[in-house]
């Protein structure tokens, strides 16, 4: 039991350490490049795009499509890694 | 054909085909009824869960705010998508394993407390409510523009469908109607944004189009910069909402996104937790397909708005304004009396009002695009409001039937009782949403920001404490959810209402808009909560162990699950 109990304290660390990393991507996209440092981002042009603009409209969006990927991607292999995936025919 | 064949002929297909799903998919014991079996896939629940969310405010109106607001338009874009990150990442996988019905089934068991339940019930019912209104309005304001029938039997059809499919099917007759339903708005909404897209700019991706140049060499976003300026508008791609306000507006939206209970629920209907996980990742995509293509509409529906009205003779105006103008969603009035029409910030000058809405309803017709396309508008639209209209009666019913008489006034109800108490409580909402589609109380609009601002500052905190700290007893959590609430409510209603002396917007507590207060009121949730559960109790061992649980997606917690 107190075996377990170790494990799941690991996990569960592990887990919050994804998560802190990726809540920061997060933030920075879109309230860092998209409000807070918006006119600075805007001075650069990408094609007919203001930088900042262009995270504010579209490139948080996309960012935080690929982010819950990354998320499904991570803690898929790390259930695996400590036997907690569940099997299909559960 | 005329446009109004083509809708006919389009609303008839997509209706009949959301009544064969609702009589194939019935449901026949409770757990059908409220989470659909337990057995969705994560892709279908995916496209479910972006129907469920895409409201006729996603499809109708927000490419038209954008359109008006330039970037500050962002909130909703970013609001309204990363909301689901959070979702993702600090609820849908946990809520998912502890395995109940409902959210406040969720809040209930881990505070061990009916006051906690009939909070939480309480909140789910408000914010359900106001929503549904607004929906059934949605339906009602499609069918009397499209089809030229009045509103009320607009919205009488529309709640006869959702009745039928809600009350047969449940949940499980939802998910897969609005799997249907996500189809057909996407399609709507794309086809005429590909169109245009390709008229303006030459690129047939909406998203690349709206960066690109027009014939001249002059890119899109320049020239409309440009034209802003001209008229006295400030320039499309700054805005002029101060950043404060930007920020807590987006906050609010996104936490309000993560903590709406009809969104929340679609997660405990798929098997197990990785696939909450995935569905919530489907989820987003679908619903980024059109996030990313409404800010492309938004900008060539203003320029060509501009282009073909700004200093024209009104005599030369093309036949949808005519049209438009007839439903008293464009007015003009000519101030000089030159018959030109003036566009222009200054309200003094200024002879053109322009609703919104209209960017995304008459948007192909401004483009001259085929009736067919303008057809299929009025049917994505409905698909939008029907779908987001039965995600929140199942939450109505569900609570209703669930969490106050199963858990709390007759726990000992049989099934079949409760499957009866389930679908009698979704027809009386039907009804009242229906009564609030036609006779629309003047607050709808205001009501509806409110709901945001109460899920934000109501379950989110009340949610993530529950999961991410241990120690959260009733107290915090009870106090904490009050204080939150009573805080929105109180500044919701004095700034937009007028009660408590009312306020303009140089009373705002530090500038920020109502809108954006639900951020403000989150916040207090959070530290009242933590601080009053310092001075109370722990919980009980049991509780804490229930967290360890749904912290881990199987193993030591399989068992509870059966």
């Amino acid at each position: 039991m107190s075996y377990l109990k170790k494990e799941m304290k690991d996990y569960w660390k592990h887990n919050l350490k994804y998560l802190i990393i990726l809540l920061i991507v997060w933030f920075a996209v879109s309230f860092g490049a998209g409000i807070l440092f918006v006119n600075q981002l805007n001075e650069i042009k990408i094609g007919g795009f203001k930088l900042g603009f262009w995270f504010a409209q579209q490139g948080a969006i996309y960012v935080f499509v690929i982010l819950i990927f990354v998320y499904i991607r991570l803690m898929n292999k790390l259930d695996k890694k400590y036997g907690f995936n569940e099997d299909d025919n559960l | 054909m005329s446009i109004q064949i083509w809708t006919w002929i389009l609303v008839g297909i997509t209706f009949s085909l959301y009544i064969g799903i609702a009589i194939w998919s019935r449901a026949g014991s409770t757990k059908e009824f409220y989470v659909a079996g337990g057995g969705v896939s994560p892709l279908a629940n995916g496209l479910a869960t972006a129907a469920d969310w895409m409201s006729a405010a996603s499809f109708i109106s927000m490419a038209g705010i954008i359109s008006f607001e330039g970037y500050d338009g962002s909130v909703y874009l970013m609001g309204w998508t990363g909301g689901y990150v959070l979702l993702a990442l600090l609820l849908a996988p946990y809520l998912r394993k502890f395995g109940k019905f409902t959210v406040p089934d969720f809040i209930g068991d881990r505070y061990y407390s009916n006051t906690a339940r009939s909070v939480a019930v309480f909140c789910a019912l408000l914010v359900s409510f106001t929503y549904v209104a607004g929906q059934m309005q949605g339906v009602g304001i499609v069918f009397s523009r499209f089809l030229e029938v009045d509103i009320t039997t607009g919205v009488i059809i529309g709640m006869v469908i959702v009745l039928f499919y809600a009350v047969l099917g449940g949940m499980k007759g939802i998910t897969y109607t609005q799997v249907a339903q996500y189809c057909v708005l996407i399609f709507a909404f794309m086809v005429p944004a590909i169109f245009i897209s390709i008229q303006m700019t030459g690129h047939s991706i909406p998203q690349l189009g709206f960066g690109s140049a027009d014939d001249n060499g002059i890119f899109l976003l320049d020239k409309l910069d440009g034209l802003h300026k001209d008229l006295g508008f400030s320039a499309y791609t700054s805005g002029s909402k101060s950043t404060l306000d930007v920020f807590c507006i987006t906050a609010a939206l996104m936490v309000g996104t993560a903590g709406l209970p009809h969104v929340i629920v679609r997660f405990f209907t798929v098997k197990k937790v990785a696939d909450a996980r995935k569905s919530a990742g489907w989820a987003l995509l679908f619903i980024a397909i059109l996030y990313t293509t409404a800010p492309a509409i938004a900008v060539f529906a203003r320029t060509n708005l501009i282009e073909t009205v700004s200093n024209k003779k009104y005599a030369d105006m093309p036949e949808w304004f005519k049209k438009w103008e007839t439903t008293g969603l464009i007015t003009f009035t000519d101030k000089n009396q030159d018959q030109v029409i003036q566009y222009v910030a200054n309200k003094e000058l200024n002879e053109l009002e322009v609703n919104r809405d209209i960017m995304v309803l008459a948007n192909p017709e401004i483009a001259g695009l085929p009736n067919w396309v303008i057809a299929l508008v009025a049917a994505g639209g409905l698909a939008a409001a029907l779908s987001t209209a039965a995600g929140l009666l199942l939450v109505i019913s569900s609570s209703v039937a669930h969490d106050l008489i199963k858990r709390m006034i007759n726990p000992k109800i049989s099934e079949k009782g409760e499957l009866i108490a389930a679908r009698a409580s979704a027809v009386v909402a039907v009804c009242i949403a229906g009564y609030f589609g036609i006779n629309p109380p003047g607050f709808v609009a205001a009501v509806v920001a409110l709901a945001f601002g109460l899920a934000a500052a109501s379950f989110f905190p009340a949610i993530v404490l529950g999961i991410f700290y241990k120690k959260m007893n009733k107290q915090g959590a009870i106090s904490g959810m009050i204080v939150g609430i009573l805080l929105m409510l109180f500044y919701m209603t004095k700034f937009k209402f007028g009660w408590w002396f009312g306020g303009t917007k140089e009373d705002w507590w530090f500038g920020i808009s109502p809108e954006g207060f639900g951020s403000i009121a989150m916040m207090a949730n959070f530290i009242v909560s933590i601080i009053v559960s310092k001075f109370t109790p722990d919980p009980p061992k049991e509780v804490q162990e229930i967290v360890e649980n749904i912290r881990i997606p199987s193993g030591a917690g399989a068992a509870q699950n059966h």
